[in-house]
Order: structure tokens, then C-alpha cells, then sequence
């Protein structure tokens, strides 16, 4: 997959963002969004998984326009944001078997993922037991439950300790050597190998034609 | 078919495990109907007469108690993005959550509606026709919900906005309901079962398209 954007501009509201910005990614690639908190990033990320419409220019992928082929796009995909998307009630196991499930890929071997987060020994537990680091690394665990060759992290960091930050930078390396593409927003510096890195500080968001106009 | 059997599994086992919401609905189902011989009085005529058109304003009443939080509670955390995300189209998910909330508070009320006609001196000779509208009809009452708990999703006070919305569209469900089952009405009733047929034909298929639309307003 090629994923490709020109002159992307977006707003929150009435409140536009940023504006000019594009990328190009190729399989294989990693992009790092880096800029102040309220720049953007979330957005973006939100944009590349297709929800909502940017309000100028376009996002490609392999050179046709999302907007063409949503589905199959966001079959391709996944997406973790600041949301962990758990059910307190339902067990660690549980809830991947239905994350699985509901991308349509049934695992056999559900427990691998877990014990590539390091949460084999909580498998059976209720999430509601889960530390708030704990419950991070589940909603990443989602990614190899998922199996999406296009990966969008919102802050994938947040809240994980030096060895969980190990061991989401060899997802993401694994990742890229099968030839997947990860786009990332973070505040703290991952070592990601010849990774693309992007500040949305340096696309401000022109001003409204009507606004300069005063 | 995974992924759609996969969220219906999910919502019942959160509905057992938490253990509230249906169980919640019947119990308010028969508390309610039980206080109308008070308010009524008990000469069982006067009951007898009224009995189908309680059990039906309950039950209608009683779908309402868990339907501000049919999305809700996937909206907030995130859960409702994955399932955008997923290859289950949204109009299935919809499908899926609204027969999981009918499983839920649906179907329980069909086994505890004769309990309660009974208890209001109904003539036992009509509990079947009784059972067999409810049946139709609560389907179709999970459904319009549905629309209505996605077209205020994320507004305040959504529990109220909810009944607001949907208890206008629901009263003719009620009217052919009561008219289906009560032994006032001319005939044996066949004519409304299948009109209630009909209005649960016509809401399966439009129900999750609509709220599948608000859904997706409410994801951007």
C-alpha cells in the first residue's frame, strides 16, 4: 500500500488546524507526528482512518482518493487512540478473542498477542483489575489481533513503562520489516529506525480568505 | 457473520455479567403493571377491560429504561470506532446491538406479560394472542429505539431525549398491539397481528439504515 497526502487541511469545529500538509508513504515506512499539544495530531490520525473529511486537498491511497473505496480501505487499517475500547466486565482473553472476531479474523492462537505485551499471566483476569499501563498494552495487543497492514497510533506511549516501550518498538519493527506502515503521534523520542518525521508547528493554518480581508 | 456474531455474544455476556439492565426492565414491568389495581381500584371488570393496554404502556415503557445506553457506553470508550472500523457494516451492528437489547428486555417480558394479564383478572383464553403481539411487536419497539438512542448520542440528558423521541413514532405499535389482543375488539384480532407484521417488516430493514446514518455523523 502507498498512502499519500497533498495539501491536507483540516478543523475542529469552526477552528481550523493546520493546513499544506503531505507526506508520502510507501510499504515499509514509519511517520512520526510530532507539534504541540492542540496541533492536530488526533485529528489528522482520525482523518487517515476515515472518519470525518479534511476540509482541503486529499489523501490517497496507492493513487486513487479514499473517498473512492472507504471500505476496503479501512479493512485495512487499525487504529488506536487515546480510547482503549475495554469492557470492564469481560476477561483480558475475552476481549481479544472479540476483537479478532469482529475484524473478521478469528485467531487460533489467541494468546499470542498477549504474550507479546507482556500480559500472558493477567489472560484470565477481568479488565477492571487492569492497571491503567496494563490497560494500554492491551488496546496495543488489539494491533496483532487485528492484523491491519496500515497502523495509526494516537500516543501509543502514554502511560507504558521502559520495558512495554521496548517491546512496542519491536511491534512496530517487525511491523515494518513485513512491509507494513505505521504512522504515529508521540511526545516522547521512540527509536524508530530511518522513520519520516512530520511537526504539524510548521503547517499553520492559513488564514480564512474572509478574515484576511479585514 | 464472525464479526456480527461476535458483538451480539459480546452485549448479552455484558448484559449477564452486569447483570442490570434486563432483568432491571422486567422487574420494573411488573412493579408498575401491580399498581394499577391500586390506583384502579379492584372490581375485576374494570381491570379485565384495561389489562391488554397496561401490559402493552408498560412493556413500551419498559424498553425504554436501557436505551440511552445501547450506544452510549461504546461511543465513550471507543468501542463504537472499532466497530466502524471493522468489515461488519454499521447497519448490522445496529441490527446486532438492537437484537441483543430485545434478547435483553425484550423476550423476558413476553414470558412475564401472562403472568402480569393474569394477575389483572385478563381473560386466560386470550393469552396467547396476547404473547404472540407482544412478540411482533417488541422487536420493532427495540429497533425504533435504536434510531432514537443513535440520533442523541453524546447529547446530555440522552435518557430523556430518547423517550422524547421515540415514544411518538411508537404509538401505533401500541394501537394495533392493544387492538390485537383485546377481547373489546371485533374479530380475532388477525388483521393487527399482521399489521404488526407489517410495521416490524418495514423497521428492520429502515431502523438500522437510519441510525447507521446518525451513528456515522456521531464518529466524525
Amino acid at each position: 500500500m502507498q498512502l499519500t497526502a497533498e495539501g491536507l487541511g483540516a478543523a475542529r469545529g469552526e477552528r481550523p488546524l493546520f493546513s499544506g500538509l503531505g507526506f508520502a508513504l510507501a510499504p515499509g515506512d514509519a511517520l512520526v507526528l510530532t507539534g504541540p499539544n492542540g496541533s492536530g495530531k488526533s485529528s489528522l490520525l482520525r482523518l487517515l482512518a476515515g472518519f470525518g473529511r479534511p476540509t482541503a486537498g486529499t489523501i490517497r491511497r496507492d493513487g486513487k482518493p479514499l473517498g473512492d473505496d472507504l471500505d476496503s480501505y479501512r479493512a485495512e487499517l487499525h487504529f488506536v487512540g487515546h480510547q482503549e475500547a475495554l469492557k470492564l466486565a469481560l476477561s483480558v482473553a475475552e476481549t481479544l478473542r472479540f476483537w479478532g472476531d469482529l475484524a473478521g479474523r478469528p485467531s487460533q492462537d489467541g494468546n499470542r498477542p498477549l504474550a507479546a505485551l507482556g500480559l500472558g499471566a493477567q489472560a484470565e483476569l477481568p479488565c477492571r483489575f487492569l492497571s491503567s499501563g496494563q490497560r494500554r498494552r492491551l488496546a496495543l495487543a488489539r494491533l496483532l489481533a487485528w492484523d491491519a497492514p496500515l497502523w495509526l497510533l494516537d500516543e501509543p506511549t502514554v502511560g507504558l513503562d521502559d520495558e512495554a516501550l521496548g517491546l512496542i518498538a519491536d511491534l512496530i519493527r517487525q511491523h515494518r520489516a513485513g512491509g507494513g506502515i505505521v504512522v504515529l503521534s508521540t511526545h516522547q523520542p521512540l527509536a524508530l529506525a530511518g522513520a519520516q518525521s512530520l511537526s504539524l508547528a510548521d503547517f499553520p493554518p492559513a488564514r480564512p480568505l474572509a478574515l484576511a480581508e479585514w | 457473520m464472525v464479526s456480527f456474531k461476535a458483538l451480539l455474544w459480546r452485549d448479552l455476556r455484558l448484559a449477564f455479567r452486569q447483570g442490570g439492565d434486563g432483568a432491571l426492565a422486567v422487574i420494573f414491568f411488573v412493579l408498575a403493571a401491580l399498581l394499577f389495581p391500586f390506583g384502579l381500584g379492584p372490581e375485576p371488570e374494570a381491570l379485565a377491560r384495561d389489562a391488554v393496554g397496561i401490559v402493552w404502556v408498560m412493556a413500551l415503557l419498559a424498553s425504554l429504561l436501557a436505551l440511552d445506553r445501547l450506544f452510549q457506553g461504546d461511543w465513550e470508550d471507543g468501542s463504537l470506532d472499532l466497530v466502524a472500523l471493522s468489515p461488519l457494516p454499521l447497519e448490522l451492528a445496529v441490527l446486532a446491538k438492537a437484537l441483543a437489547h430485545w434478547l435483553v428486555s425484550g423476550l423476558p417480558l413476553l414470558v412475564a406479560a401472562p403472568l402480569v394479564a393474569s394477575m389483572l383478572q385478563f381473560d386466560p383464553a386470550g393469552l396467547p394472542r396476547l404473547v404472540l403481539a407482544l412478540g411482533l411487536g417488541t422487536p420493532t419497539l427495540s429497533l425504533l429505539g435504536a434510531v432514537g438512542a443513535a440520533l442523541t448520542l453524546g447529547a446530555r440528558r440522552a435518557g430523556v431525549l430518547v423517550s422524547l423521541l421515540v415514544l411518538p413514532l411508537e404509538i401505533p405499535v401500541l394501537i394495533f398491539g392493544v387492538a390485537a389482543a383485546d377481547p373489546a375488539t371485533m374479530g380475532d384480532g388477525s388483521t393487527q397481528i399482521m399489521v404488526l407484521g407489517a410495521l416490524l417488516a418495514l423497521a428492520l430493514p429502515l431502523c438500522p439504515w437510519a441510525a447507521a446514518a446518525a451513528l456515522r455523523q456521531a464518529l466524525e
